[in-house]
Parts: C-alpha cells; sequence; structure tokens
C-alpha cells in the first residue's frame, strides 16, 4: 500500500515537471487574454504590477472589430480553409487509394515522390511561385492561395490518408468485387465510408496548417480587403505608434481561437493523425 | 477490348485516378522547383524579363558576408533548437507518462503552442519582449535583476537566443506528445523483467527506453530539422533577420533579396542554398518512411 507520504512524494514527482511545461507553454497566451482586456492606462504603466488586470474593458475588441478589416480577415481565412482542405482531402484520396489498394508498376516510386513533396518547406518554391502567380495575374486574389495551400496539403493528406487506408480490413471489398460491383463502386459506396475517421485526422490536419500558412499569404495578398488573418495582424496591426499592443492581442486571441475550438473538439483525432507518421500501426 | 474491362485493370485503373492529382502537383511543385532552378541562372529584377548569367548569382552569394553569416545563423539556429526540443520533449513525454488525473486535459493544453497559428502566438513573444514594457524584464526585476533587464531582440546575441527559445517552446510540445505515443507502445513487461534483474530507474532508461524510442526519436527529429532549416515566419515576425543579419536564416534573407530589393534571381540563388542540406534530409526521411 501506498503511504500518505508516498501519495506526496507521487504528486510532487508528477505536478513539478507537469507545472512547470503547463506554466511555459501557457503563459504566453494567458498574457495575450490579459493584455487585450487591459486599458492603457494599465498597459503602458510600469508602476502597476503587470500580471493582474484592474478595470477589464472590452474597448481593444470594439477598436479591432469597427476599426480594422479583421472581420473581412477571418472570413477570408475560413473560406481559403475549407476550400483548400476540401481540394486536399479529394486529391489526396485519389493518390492515396490506388497505392493502398492496387498493384500497379511504380506505385512504390509515386509513395516515395508523394513523401518527398510533402517534405519540400515552402522557401524552396517561393520565388517561383510568386512569379508564376503574378503571370497567371491571380495577384490579390484568394485563389492564388487556394491554388498554391493544397500544394502542401494534397501530400500531407495522402501520406495520412494511406497510412489509414492501410488498416481498414480488405474482406468486405473483396465481397462487393465478387458480387459484381466495379471498383469506382466499391471503393465509393463500401471503402470510404469506412475511413471517416481517417478523414476527420486529416481534415483538422489541413484546416490547422491552412489557417496558420504565412508566407505565401504574405506575398499574394497585399490588399486590405482579401487578407488572411495572420498577414492582416502582422502586416496592418502593427504600426509605427506605440499604443496599438490591445488592439494586437485582441486580435491574435480572436485569430486563434477556431483553430483551438476545432482542436478541442478533435483532440484524439488530432494526436493520432501527429503520431501516425512516426509509431509503427 | 470493353471499356469496362480496361478501366478494371488495377494498373489503368491506377493511374487515371492518380491523373489529375499527379497533374496538379507537377503543375505546381515540380514546375516551380525548376523554374526556381532557371531562375537563379538569371538577372532578373522584378517586372522585368530575365537574361541567363550562368552561375553569377551563386558567385555574388560566396562573396557576400551576409550570405555567410546566414548560413551560420540557419545552423545554429537549427542545431540548438532541435536539441532543445529534442532534450526537453523527452523529459515532458517522461513526465506525462505517468498515472495522474486530467491526463487528457493537460495534453491538450500542452499542445497549444504547436497549433496556434504560429504569427500569432509570435506576437505574443514580441510584445512579451518589448523594449520599454517586456513582462519578462519586469519579472527579473522583480527578482532582483539590475534595470532595465537584456534587451532580448536589440542584442545580436540575445536575439538569436530568443528566437532560438520561441522555436523550442513552439515546437516541443510536438516531440513530446510523439514520444509519449512511443513511449506507450513499450512493453510493460520489459520493465517488469529489467526491475527483477535488479536494473535501476537510469539503467531502465538507458537500455529499454532509449533503444525503443530510437525509430521515434530519428524521424521525429528529421522531420523538425527540415522544417527548422527553412524557418521563415518567426524571425520575420520578432526581429526581420535583425539587428544587423544576425537572425537572418536562409528564408528571410532570401525573401529580402527577391521580394524586398525585388532581385528575383538572386534572391532564388539564396533560397537554392538551401537545397544540398535540405535534400539530404529529405532523401534520408523518405527512404526511412518507406522502410517502415
Amino acid at each position: 500500500m501506498v503511504s500518505g507520504r508516498g501519495h506526496i512524494e507521487q504528486a510532487v514527482r508528477v505536478w513539478l515537471p507537469i507545472g512547470f511545461f503547463l506554466v511555459v507553454a501557457l503563459f504566453p497566451f494567458y498574457w495575450m487574454a490579459i493584455t487585450s482586456i487591459k486599458p492603457n492606462s494599465e498597459l503602458y504603466n510600469k508602476n502597476v504590477t503587470p500580471l493582474i488586470v484592474y478595470a477589464p474593458t472590452l474597448k481593444h475588441y470594439v477598436d479591432l472589430l469597427t476599426q480594422s478589416s479583421f472581420l473581412l480577415w477571418t472570413w477570408n481565412t475560413m473560406l481559403v480553409a475549407v476550400v483548400s482542405t476540401a481540394i486536399s482531402l479529394v486529391l489526396g484520396t485519389m493518390l492515396a487509394y490506388p497505392l493502398a489498394r492496387m498493384r500497379f508498376a511504380g506505385a512504390s516510386l509515386i509513395a516515395m515522390t508523394i513523401a518527398a513533396i510533402y517534405l519540400v518547406p515552402q522557401p524552396l518554391l517561393f520565388i517561383p511561385l510568386a512569379d508564376i502567380i503574378n503571370r497567371l495575374e491571380l495577384g490579390n486574389t484568394l485563389t492564388a492561395v487556394i491554388l498554391t495551400y493544397p500544394t502542401m496539403l494534397v501530400p500531407f493528406c495522402a501520406w495520412l490518408l494511406l497510412g489509414y487506408f492501410k488498416t481498414v480490413p480488405k474482406e468486405l471489398e473483396e465481397a462487393a468485387r465478387i458480387d459484381g460491383a466495379s471498383r469506382v463502386q466499391t471503393m465509393w459506396k463500401i471503402f470510404l465510408p469506412l475511413c471517416t475517421p481517417g478523414f476527420i485526422s486529416a481534415g483538422i490536419f489541413a484546416f490547422t496548417l491552412s489557417q496558420n500558412e504565412f508566407l505565401y499569404a504574405l506575398i499574394f495578398l497585399t490588399k486590405s480587403s482579401v487578407r488572411t488573418v495572420p498577414v492582416g495582424v502582422i502586416a496592418e496591426l502593427i504600426r509605427g505608434d506605440v499604443f496599438y499592443w490591445g488592439q494586437l492581442m485582441a486580435g491574435a486571441l480572436l485569430g486563434s481561437i477556431p483553430v483551438a475550438l476545432i482542436y478541442s473538439f478533435f483532440v484524439e483525432h488530432y494526436v493520432a493523425g501527429l503520431t501516425a507518421g512516426s509509431v509503427k500501426a | 477490348m470493353p471499356l469496362s474491362v480496361l478501366l478494371d485493370r488495377q494498373s489503368v485503373f491506377s493511374w487515371l485516378m492518380m491523373a489529375a492529382p499527379l497533374a496538379f502537383l507537377a503543375a505546381l511543385v515540380g514546375y516551380p522547383f525548376f523554374y526556381g532552378i532557371l531562375l537563379s541562372l538569371e538577372y532578373r529584377p522584378v517586372a522585368h524579363t530575365g537574361t541567363f548569367v550562368g552561375l553569377k548569382n551563386f558567385i555574388a552569394d560566396a562573396h557576400d558576408a551576409v550570405f555567410w553569416r546566414t548560413a551560420l545563423n540557419t545552423f545554429i539556429y537549427t542545431g540548438v533548437a532541435t536539441l532543445l526540443k529534442m532534450v526537453g520533449g523527452l523529459g515532458l513525454a517522461l513526465a506525462m507518462n505517468q498515472h495522474f488525473r486530467m491526463k487528457n486535459l493537460v495534453r491538450a493544453l500542452l499542445l497549444l503552442p504547436f497549433i496556434v497559428p504560429t504569427v500569432l502566438s509570435t506576437v505574443a513573444w514580441l510584445w512579451m519582449l518589448d523594449p520599454a514594457f517586456s513582462v519578462v524584464n519586469r519579472l527579473l526585476v522583480a527578482l532582483g535583476w539590475p534595470k532595465p533587464g537584456p534587451s532580448w531582440l536589440g542584442d545580436p546575441t540575445l536575439a538569436m537566443v530568443s528566437i532560438i527559445i520561441i522555436n523550442t517552446w513552439r515546437g516541443l510540445p510536438f516531440y513530446g506528445i510523439t514520444l509519449l505515443a512511443g513511449l506507450q507502445t513499450v512493453p510493460s513487461e520489459l520493465y517488469e523483467a529489467a526491475s527483477i534483474d535488479g536494473a535501476g530507474g537510469w539503467q531502465r532508461f538507458r537500455y529499454i527506453t532509449l533503444p525503443m524510442l530510437r525509430p521515434i526519436i530519428l524521424i521525429v527529429t528529421l522531420f523538425s530539422v527540415i522544417f527548422t532549416f527553412a524557418d521563415f515566419q518567426l524571425v520575420y515576425v520578432l526581429t526581420h533577420g535583425g539587428p544587423a543579419n544576425a537572425t537572418q536564416l536562409f528564408a528571410t534573407y532570401a525573401f529580402d533579396i527577391a521580394m524586398g530589393a525585388g532581385q528575383l534571381g538572386l534572391g532564388a540563388s539564396v533560397a537554392l542554398a538551401m537545397l544540398p542540406a535540405l535534400a539530404l534530409l529529405i532523401v534520408a526521411l523518405t527512404i526511412y518512411l518507406r522502410r517502415e
């Protein structure tokens, strides 16, 4: 049996390190939140304790929503994230299904190419892409980012779905084939409905990656009306004068909430997706 | 042969299905990649046509002190941040691999730095390290540090320390949660058997935990090295590569040259300077993933 002292020792061994990690991980968010509700008189006064707020105010939020295009940026971000996630799931499935289920020459070469493309970071491609987008006259349109985000998301979804597809038993499909279903029917009616959890994982990941994207949006979207939240916040809320931190933190917090909400509902899928590539099934 | 029979062939079905996504990737990844190589061999001011200049851009890079500073910065940033994330992530995973209440909540909270859009959390750090109102410095001063406290983003060395710390803050949960998933696959019988044989805590860690985790550590590290090496957003928001190029990375320097100064050819050559190291890493990881 564990004695009383054992309990305390146990609690210290768990909560001392966990507490440390939690404080470090969460402090910037606490600071974001508390800054966003402090009046300027407290924000820029060095004589009051910075860690608490004495007279909370929503002024920065009101200013953010009325004086900047924040709501429009949020709409743009959501639109881009939803459309590029949808495109990427469809195209990713079209790659992953044959690779998971069919035998054909060149399959392993294609699989390796897809993995390699996923690992190509954006800074290697952004200069030529900027020129291509210019020549297509797509600058300052959401189409520019809706077209380019899937370049990272398609290989990613394909890779993640490929892993998931391989774990689904083949018997149902074989039975459908024997009953005379075509390959397309088998895939569409039998196989894909079984893969909902895989699609949720890949979808959440693709969605958060789109929300997170900065470099392409920074280069392709230079007009306020087409900007996404990260670019809008950086390009328009950081201004010359000093008294903008309240609005900036309000924007950072509001911009983080959609991702945080979605992720908190699907955290199990998220963790499964995160570890899919690294832990043997 | 009737069409339906032809379509039923595995190879025909597969290539037909993969045609659209492969064409998409060829057009927007393959083509830009080779176009970037072509650009790097051109004198190409933005909005002008290019002139082929051979390797002149790369020769200019080789004579550019800032280029070498950038290369050094990138290797220091990647090396130190990766080491910190690996060690810290392992610590986090070991701490999480105990029995305690509210574990799922804790895990979700710890992952927040990794999932929140990087640019937005980095802005919070920018404010936390503000020259006049830094909360970090106000806490340090309250603990007895001489006023006004360190100039985090104004001093060249401290600016590098700052971006490394913030990159670690963001990436550590990824290591931690992935390694935790790995720890949970280690069969407890191994530990029990080792304990019976008289192995202590350190010996169990050294001879069971570490070897069992090795493949996961390798994959996570390769993965994170690639994206740390090519990092852009964090530095762009915090320091723009400054002060005096002390935190300039390949990606931010290429951006400055191509987007700031409008020299697409020279910028492309700086971006391509990442290719040898990246290619090695990507090939290593791809082969490893394939073998799994």
